[in-house]
């Protein structure tokens, strides 16, 4: 239990995905104006990360992995550099078939998350989530754990920028600074926040 | 010369002007995380242009074939066998350096440069002009890298491209490495500041103010 615990402050706070890893920055920049877009991008990427990280996974271990195929008589065969196009086609059917569910039985909720669900496809962290959890070869519950606490560090560094960014206003920034040039600074100066749970998980 | 001049002009345009990095904030995740040693950034720097370079061109010349419902898909998977193929030689030929850009080669597939300019330009032009487009929207990618990756090696380790430039104090010089340089937010703060560079010199970048204060109120007596 305290192993998943752990495991979970490390994806979530030390190896934060925007912020010390740097993944996911484009949609984390271009969405954190508000902090209502902040909030539904932040739930979408949490539950897509939770899915898919784990599916992925799944997939990885019984068709790709070096060795797979060895109860088909052919242990030699190695296809895990097919991982790639694998994971995105993963990634690119939750996207879809979660778009569609909640089309279907949560209209509200559909209509909140409007164009983020779409985008997610593309986005860094999620495909980097998966190839992070190849990469450490995790377990099954790791990868589920690792997932998730991606996800909820992501959304709490997206929400705390944005929050930020609303109260820009009070500030007169020069011209040049205005917008992604602040935004870029705000984000260095949270990461240096950040930096200091690396301490904390060195600490232990 | 005529004939080449709109060539000319789409290759030099997302150098600064339109720069994927600083003005549309595309491709950012790679930039900051290879960028601690001049060497990554170079060798990130070349992948993404052979990658937006080729993918443009192919999915130029398919352009009209791609069903519109699932051009995203078959954009993906085209760029995604593109960086397979980059990641493959890497591995073969360059292993120590591959190491160290761990997931980030991978992650080309995702960056949203390469999607852009396929989804935006490559889909409606023919393919000489997209791959100078994918061309030249690399090279303004690979200029950022390039000086990212200098300044932070330069001052985090004083080395360029490995080799020492700047005296060590440790080993009898004058110049004390700055560590925060190889650290993450150092990259914040260096491409922020690059962004306000640019910007000053162009003012017609700088953005409208994204909030404005309310009114202010006069305290209730």
């Amino acid at each position: 239990m305290s192993d998943a615990w752990n495991l979970f402050l490390l994806a979530a706070f030390v190896d934060n995905m925007p912020l010390t890893l740097f993944l996911g920055l484009c949609t984390f920049l271009a969405l954190s104006r508000r902090t209502e877009s902040a909030i539904g991008l932040g739930v979408a990427m949490t539950f897509v990360l939770g899915v898919s990280v784990p599916l992925n996974h799944l997939i990885y271990q019984a068709v790709l992995a070096p060795g797979a195929w060895a109860w088909a008589g052919r242990p030699e065969l190695d296809l895990s550099y097919l991982a790639l196009i694998a994971f995105i086609g993963v990634i690119a059917a939750i996207v879809q078939l979660l778009e569609m569910v909640l089309d279907r039985y949560f209209p509200r909720i559909h209509a909140a998350f409007g164009v983020f669900l779409p985008l997610l496809t593309v986005q860094c962290v999620i495909l980097g989530g998966s190839l992070f959890m190849v990469e450490r070869s995790y377990n099954f519950a790791q990868s589920a754990v690792f997932g998730f606490g991606s996800g909820v560090g992501f959304f709490v560094a997206v929400v705390m920028l944005s929050a930020i960014r609303v109260r820009l206003a009070y500030a007169d920034l020069p011209a040049g600074l205005r917008g992604l040039g602040i935004a870029f600074v705000l984000t260095g100066l949270m990461s240096l926040g950040f930096a200091s749970f690396t301490q904390m998980a060195a600490a232990q | 010369m005529v004939a080449r001049a709109p060539y000319w002009k789409t290759l030099t345009q997302p150098l600064i002007r339109q720069n994927p990095v600083t003005l549309q904030i595309l491709g950012l995740c790679s930039a900051l995380a290879v960028t601690t040693t001049l060497a990554t950034a170079l060798t990130m720097s070349v992948s993404l242009t052979i990658v937006v370079t080729l993918s443009c061109g192919i999915i130029s010349l398919i352009r009209r074939h791609i069903p519109d419902t699932i051009r995203m898909i078959v954009q993906i998977v085209i760029i995604a066998a593109m960086v397979i193929v980059i990641d493959q030689f890497l591995q073969a030929y360059f292993a120590e350096i591959s190491r160290a850009l761990s997931v980030y080669v991978w992650l080309i597939t995702t960056n949203c440069v390469v999607m852009a300019r396929t989804e935006t330009y490559a889909s409606h032009n023919p393919p000489l002009p997209s791959m100078v487009d994918g061309f030249g929207y690399g090279l303004g990618y690979s200029l950022i890298l390039m000086i990212l990756g200098g300044l932070r090696e330069l001052f985090g380790k004083g080395e360029l491209f490995g080799a020492q430039v700047l005296p060590l104090a440790d080993q009898g010089g004058w110049f004390t490495p700055l560590s925060l340089m190889l650290l993450a937010p150092s990259g914040f703060f260096l491409l922020g500041g690059m962004v306000w560079a640019i910007r000053s010199i162009r003012p017609e970048q700088a953005e409208a103010p994204e909030h404005t204060p309310p009114a202010r109120m006069e305290p209730a007596q």
